[in-house]
């Protein structure tokens, strides 16, 4: 992702537009509700609303107090209540158990629910059935897309996956298809749009859907290619490990919303909070680098830095004085955001020198060229019997599940046996959803699945029916990964030196193990002009490809940057 | 055309002109108007007859007849409701009968009825005396004036709010004259009784006295208000007549009409910007056009007329033809006056001499051109044209304007475009076959829009397409409109069959823009025409538009499979809210098992809102890893262990039945490991409950409770690596180097030696450490002595197994100091590469 230094890329369309609208929308709705007022913000919007309006902006607009939602009862003193949700249940039945506190404390106020980026009917059908309807008055505020950097805009939608591809609940398809619908009319027509995934398609179709309900103009396009891929067609990517230093820098600081909060063991003093993005000149530098790489090109920062301050030396009065004025400030800057990256990239070789991340990264690779499967199914024993840690245990047993295309029996089930030791029965479930998600499977023997298969076969008949096997595309899914990464060539030899330094291809983010699935799609795509040659390809991936001419490539959006 | 002043009148200093309309194509027998009940829509509208409402017996009813303006006949019925007061149209051309029972019935143009609503209970009785309807801003009001006395109003019928205005004080049986104004965003009525007259509002009555209307005049028998609700004329019994504002405030003037009989009817002529304000007043033979200047107009009238009251004039009809009389507007004025010099005349005159080849059209052109008048000139052509209701006279006034045109630069020709396509639509409709005399002055004040809905109430659908074409209006409000009301009028057509009038409906509208045909179904539903209904929902494009109309028929099962199709999942959810209420449970539960995206969707709020129902569900479906997996989430709500357990214990039921043993015996496990946490927390208050195997070893080990971590090892069978590494890590973090070393020495270990290395460091004990060093597999070497940081140890392993990636490893760790070590490495690695 982020920044291309090609000389011949495009110009970037404008994203700051999409905050300015989110702002002025958010506003508005804000005025809608005269008078102070208290501000509740659900947990995970409170990131992504710092990004479009800081406190001040809330200030200015008769916001009070600000709280975080938290499920528990208020203590608000103000007769105006705000709360600024995604539209989950369960967030809609709080709002309902405090409004009817109030009530039988005999207590009047004026609740407003403003939905983003929409309102559910289900959400609404709580405030009714809750005998709330009338009290609690309701909006939308349609903040679809925050743009993280100059060029990654981003739903922040986490639950999108695991409702769509678990759930079967396709509640989001149509806010991302209003998603795309929002970049159409800000900056034009999209002249080509790609797309693999049953998701995807509906999420395309739910667009023109929108498109054709009002009249278009004809006017410049800023977006040339649009991408859309399910998450489902490439797994493996998400599930490798990080090399790059942005990449380690989200394993071990998080990064959230574009910003990350260095703990105190990379910064002498208490957290920082500091915003990733290429506006940040040393971080635009190496995020996209290899590790390996980084701290040399660090140590050639700090000195340049230092021959910009030694400049001060035999400098005259005047020199001094627009030295100062001009140059300082921004070598003080610099300054401290090297130092900053530098105590970062400290801790990570604390941890990830370790002995522990050079075998799952050895392990992962062999898991991805399809080596030495048994000492790697050892390794992940081993893994979950010390309890290194429970996300990288799981993450894995998927990989192997997937590159593998599913556990054998035996295998299967003594690891998810040892799981359970180590974390508890509880995971029973995860393993269920996992098995659902087709992320952990057991290896079918061939009948079963073909059972499936015909099961599915006989209800394509009716129209329903692609949504219908949709819902047992996860079971009957074979993931295929080895056919793909042989026709798509994703795992690069591995008797090759790789070189770090000058990458030639893709593999670097991966020290050279693996391209990732969806950003091989692209390019071969790209340099084919649509799906023809790659028929192969799109049947292992479970097909549902479509290539649309005349309406809209170059950013993809990304639902999910890892 | 020299002869376009012959029917002006003078009117102090403005001129009056009476232009023929229509002769009139109905036939009304010898009765004529006389003995009928009237009502002329404005703007043009239809004319309703109701003839001799007096007439009540069963064997000769009164009869209804509906009329074009032009007198041609659309519908005629005999009345069989109740006797009727009044008739009136609304500004949607419905037609209402107020009847003498104060209930009020609503046909529509075509003489169906539509709906009825009653002016109120207590009129049942004392009988509406009189009726009025009135048109405001609000839309279409009635108000009547009771046998008791008391006046009701109606605002907007079709917001029905009836309000009972205060008493009148004296008053007995109907006031000698009253009407309903609209002011100031309050609607009131005004009215005389005997020498007083009064205010009536919402809340009071007041009596009220118009300036300069002095007692010597009389009293009001007559009042009429202007067609903007601007100024009011009074008549008194004495013939005078008083002209002011409609608030009472200013006199405009009173003239004395030399007449004492109340006029028939009197109604105020003027248009925007008049000169000369007038009130026309209507004798049984005589008609009266009095200016606020004093002067007068008389017509002698031989057959009974009706005057119709119009933004810009007065419409007279009677048995043979209809008239419009008007104020001649000022710019007809300057151009048709006789020696006018306006440049507009003069323009016109320059095209006629021009048309004879007269070298005269230059004279008149350069004199135009020497006032630099030529576009003010062509200005007054196309307005003037605009004013002139014959056709001839248009064209000759737009030809001299397009002639005038040609010697101007840089003018836009916007405006004469527009009037020429506005005046041809406008002769369209004047027409007597579509009836709707509409001066280009009233089409401005009504609109386009309106326009074109009025030739779809009339069902003349293809004059109104053709008109939406001819003037390029977008097809979403234009065309399109107009086909939404063809069809849906379409669908009523009762003697064609469904499968005709879907082909019919389907070739006409095709895709055009904006037609919905899920709102023309919804029509056909409303008619009864279920069938129909269902094959025109076929049509519609957007499954998401079906689905209210499919409920609606009770269409459920197709409502759901439609919505799901949509991909509108709010839409999906309202369905399967409805289905919830509407369905038992069980055809419920089977309707959702065939659509899994619903189904989804529910169990999705069923997990957030039900959790029972989410259980029915499962069991339903026979899904019992499902109802495990629920029963398994279910558990850790519980908080006492029994229930907790008895819980878990379904849950392996039901993984038996989904034939799932490993999850059935993971969860005994659980149960027999939750039993075993809770004897030892009663025993020893260890705080075991709730944690997992491993966690609970862990806990036993530091407790140093080694014979249960004992029982716990042989009870669940565990690995002994896993066993292996628990003690080790006990061992190390409890400092027990002596015990480790015993237990390194018990067996061989399962997880091999480096561990044990790996824990010591841990603690930072080094000589501990180096104990397991040797006994570390030999590929495993190098690493062991690097741990402890053994560096010589590390190279002299790495040159033996000659392992070029180990050699390397170790260099990478070796500082400047190590010098002597990295020559030994870096010739052992040449050495091993040689070979």
């Amino acid at each position: 992702m982020a920044h291309s230094a090609r000389r011949d890329s495009p110009k970037l369309p404008d994203f700051s537009l999409l905050k300015r609208l989110a702002k002025d929308q958010l506003v508005y709705l804000l005025e809608q509700l005269p008078g102070k007022k208290d501000l509740f913000i659900e947990a995970d919007l409170m990131s992504p609303l710092d990004r479009i309006a800081n406190v001040s902006t809330l200030k200015q607009h008769e916001v009070d107090k600000l709280y975080k939602v938290e499920y528990k009862p208020i203590v608000s003193t103000s007769d105006q209540l705000c709360f600024l949700i995604r539209p989950r249940i369960k967030t809609v039945k709080w709002i309902c158990d405090v409004a009817n506190a109030d009530k039988a404390a005999g207590r009047f106020r004026r609740y407003k629910i403003i939905f983003t980026p929409q309102k559910f009917y289900a959400c609404e059908s709580v405030l009714e059935e809750q005998g709330l309807f009338g009290d609690v008055t309701t909006d939308e505020w349609s903040f679809y897309l925050l743009p993280l950097d100059d060029d990654i805009i981003s739903m922040e939608l986490p639950e999108f996956f695991r409702d769509n591809f678990l759930a079967g609940d396709q509640r989001w398809v149509r806010t991302a298809g209003s998603t795309l619908h929002l970049l159409h009319s800000i900056y034009g027509p999209f002249s080509k749009i790609y797309g693999i995934g049953r998701c995807s398609k509906m999420v395309y179709e739910s667009w023109r859907e929108q498109v054709e309900e009002e009249e278009t103009k004809a006017r410049q396009a800023e977006i040339g290619n649009v991408f859309l891929i399910d998450r489902d067609v490439d797994f493996v990517t998400p599930l490798c490990s990080q090399v790059v230093y942005e990449g380690l820098v989200d394993d071990i600081f998080k990064i959230k919303c574009g910003c990350v909060g260095f703990g105190t063991d990379a910064t002498s003093d208490k957290n920082v909070k500091v915003m990733l993005n290429s506006q940040d000149k040393v971080f635009n530098e190496i995020r996209n680098e290899h590790f390996s790489n980084v701290f040399g090109f660090l140590s050639q920062k700090a000195r340049n830095l230092q021959t910009a301050y030694d400049k001060r030396r035999g400098m005259d009065i005047k020199q001094m004085k627009t030295f100062v004025s001009e140059e300082l400030k921004g070598l003080k800057q610099e300054h401290r955001l090297l130092s900053l990256h530098i105590s970062a990239s400290e801790t990570i070789m604390k941890k990830k020198t370790k002995q522990d991340f050079q075998e799952m990264l050895k392990t992962e690779h062999s898991l991805l060229e399809g080596f030495e499967i048994r000492e790697c199914i050892s390794f992940i024993e081993e893994h979950i019997i010390r309890l290194v840690s429970m996300i990288e245990s799981l993450r894995l047993l998927c990989l192997l599940s997937i590159t593998e295309n599913g556990l054998l029996p035996k295998d299967y089930r003594s690891l998810k046996a040892l799981f359970l030791q180590s974390y508890g029965v509880e995971h029973l479930l995860t393993f269920a959803n996992l098995k659902q998600l087709g992320l952990l499977v057991e290896q079918q023997p061939g009948e079963t699945l073909t059972a499936m298969e015909s099961k599915v076969g006989k209800l394509v008949n009716d129209k329903t029916a692609g949504k219908l096997t949709d819902a047992f595309s996860s079971l009957a899914k074979k993931s295929n990964f080895r056919a793909l990464s042989r026709k798509l060539n994703l795992v690069p030899k591995s008797d090759e030196e790789y070189n770090l330094r000058v990458p030639r291809d893709m593999a670097y983010i991966f020290s050279g193990a693996y391209i990732p699935l969806s950003c091989k799609l692209i390019e071969q795509v790209l340099e084919r002009g649509g799906w023809t040659g790659l028929e192969e390809v799109t049947r292992l991936l479970n097909g549902h490809e479509f290539s649309v001419t005349g309406l809209l490539i170059r950013r993809y959006i990304c639902r999910e940057i890892k | 055309m020299s002869f376009i002043t012959a029917n002006w009148n003078p009117l102090g200093d403005a001129f009056y002109r009476k232009t023929e309309l229509y002769d009139m194509c109905w036939n009304l027998r010898d009765s004529g108007l006389r003995d009928s009940l009237v009502a002329a829509a404005h703007y043009g509208g239809p004319i309703a007859l109701l003839r001799e409402p007096q007439r009540r017996s069963p064997s000769s009813r009164p009869q209804l007849e509906i009329y074009l303006a032009s007198g041609i006949s659309i519908t005629s019925f005999p009345w069989k409701s109740g006797p009727v007061v009044h008739i009136g149209w609304t500004v949607t051309d419905e037609l209402l009968c107020v009847q003498e029972d104060g209930s009020v019935l609503i046909y529509n143009l075509f003489g169906s009825f539509k709906r009825h609503f009653s002016m109120g209970q207590e009129v049942v009785q004392s009988q509406v005396l009189e009726a009025k309807v009135f048109h405001s801003p609000y839309g279409t009001g009635v108000a009547i004036v009771t046998g008791s006395s008391r006046f009701t109003l109606a605002t907007n019928i079709d917001d029905l709010k009836l309000r009972r205005l205060p008493e009148v004080p004296g008053l007995h049986g109907k006031p000698s004259s009253w009407l309903v104004l609209t002011q100031d965003r309050q609607t009131k009525v005004i009215l005389s009784n005997g020498p007083e007259m009064f205010v009536l509002d919402n809340t009071s009555c007041t009596p009220v006295c118009p300036p300069g209307l002095s007692p010597q005049y009389g009293s009001v028998v007559h009042m009429c208000v202007s067609f903007s609700y601007k100024y009011l004329s009074l008549f008194t019994d004495t013939g005078h007549l008083w002209t002011g504002s409609s608030n009472l405030q200013d006199k405009l003037s009173i003239v004395d009409t030399k007449k004492k009989t109340t006029p028939n009817q009197m109604v105020w002529c003027c248009r925007p910007q008049s000169q000369q304000l007038s009130v026309v007043l209507m004798w049984d033979r005589l008609l009266l056009v009095a200016g606020i200047c004093g002067d007068t107009i008389q017509f002698p009238v031989d057959d009974p007329c009706v005057l119709v009251g119009e933004l810009d004039g007065v419409r007279i009809i009677n048995s043979t033809n209809q008239d419009l009389l008007q104020e001649v507007p000022l710019v007809c004025q300057d151009i048709f006056k006789i020696a006018s010099m306006a440049p507009g005349a003069l323009l016109l005159e320059a095209h006629r001499e021009y048309e004879k080849s007269s070298q005269k059209a230059d004279e008149y052109l350069r004199e135009i051109k020497e006032q630099s008048m030529l576009g003010e000139a062509v200005r007054q052509c196309v307005e003037a044209a605009a004013h002139e209701y014959d056709a001839n006279t248009q064209k000759s006034l737009l030809r001299a304007a397009s002639f005038g045109k040609c010697f101007l630069v840089d003018f836009s020709p916007d405006q004469f475009v527009t009037m020429c396509r506005e005046l041809r639509v406008l002769n369209t409709v004047r027409d007597g076959a579509v009836g709707l005399p509409l001066t280009h002055t009233q089409f401005k004040q009504l609109t386009l829009q309106v326009l074109i809905d009025r030739l779809v109430y009339r069902q003349f659908y293809p004059l109104a397409i053709e008109i939406c074409r001819y003037l390029k209006i977008p097809d979403y409000q234009g065309v399109s409109r107009v086909l939404k009301h063809w069809a849906s009028c379409k669908v009523q057509q009762k003697d064609l069959s469904d499968e005709a009038i879907a082909r019919a409906v389907c070739v006409k509208v095709g895709d055009a823009p904006g037609v919905s045909y899920s709102d023309i179904a919804a029509k056909a539903y409303e008619c009864g025409r279920t069938e129909l209904a269902i094959k025109l929902l076929d049509f519609e494009a957007r499954s998401g538009e079906q689905v209210p109309l499919l409920l609606k028929m009770k269409r459920s099962q197709l409502a759901l499979s439609k919505a799901v199709e949509s991909g509108d999942t709010d839409l999906v959810y309202t369905v399967v809210t409805y289905l919830k209420n509407e369905l038992n449970r069980g055809d419920f539960f089977m309707m959702l098992r065939n659509q899994p995206v619903a189904q989804s969707l529910y169990r999705q709020f069923c997990k957030l809102q039900e959790q029972e129902t989410l259980k029915d569900l499962y069991n339903q479906d026979d899904d019992h890893q499902e109802l495990a997996n629920y029963y398994i989430t279910a558990s850790y709500r519980e908080k006492r262990l029994e229930t907790r357990l008895s819980v878990l214990q379904k849950a392996v039921d039901e993984f038996n039945k989904a034939k799932n043993e490993f999850a059935a015996k993971a969860t005994e496990e659980e149960m027999r490991l939750l039993r075993f946490q809770r004897k030892l927390d009663d025993e020893k208050g260890a705080g075991l409950l709730g944690l997992s195997l491993q966690e609970t070893m862990e806990v036993l080990l530091s407790l140093g409770l080694h014979k249960h971590t004992e029982q716990l090892y042989r009870d669940f069978r565990l690995p002994d690596k896993r066993y292996w590494w628990l003690k080790l890590k006990s061992m190390a973090e409890k400092h027990e180097w002596e015990e480790l070393e015993k237990f390194s020495k018990s067996k061989k270990s399962p997880i091999g030696y480096l561990a044990f290395v790996d824990v010591c460091m841990k603690s930072n004990n080094k000589s501990e450490a180096r104990k397991y060093v040797s006994k570390v597999t030999p590929e495993q070497k190098v690493r062991a002595h690097m741990v402890i940081g053994d560096l010589e140890g590390a190279a002299d392993a790495a040159i033996e197994r000659r392992n070029d990636s180990e050699m390397g490893a170790v260099l990478s760790r070796c500082s400047t100091a190590d010098c002597l070590l990295i020559d030994r490495l870096n010739r052992a690695r040449v050495s091993a590469s040689k070979k």
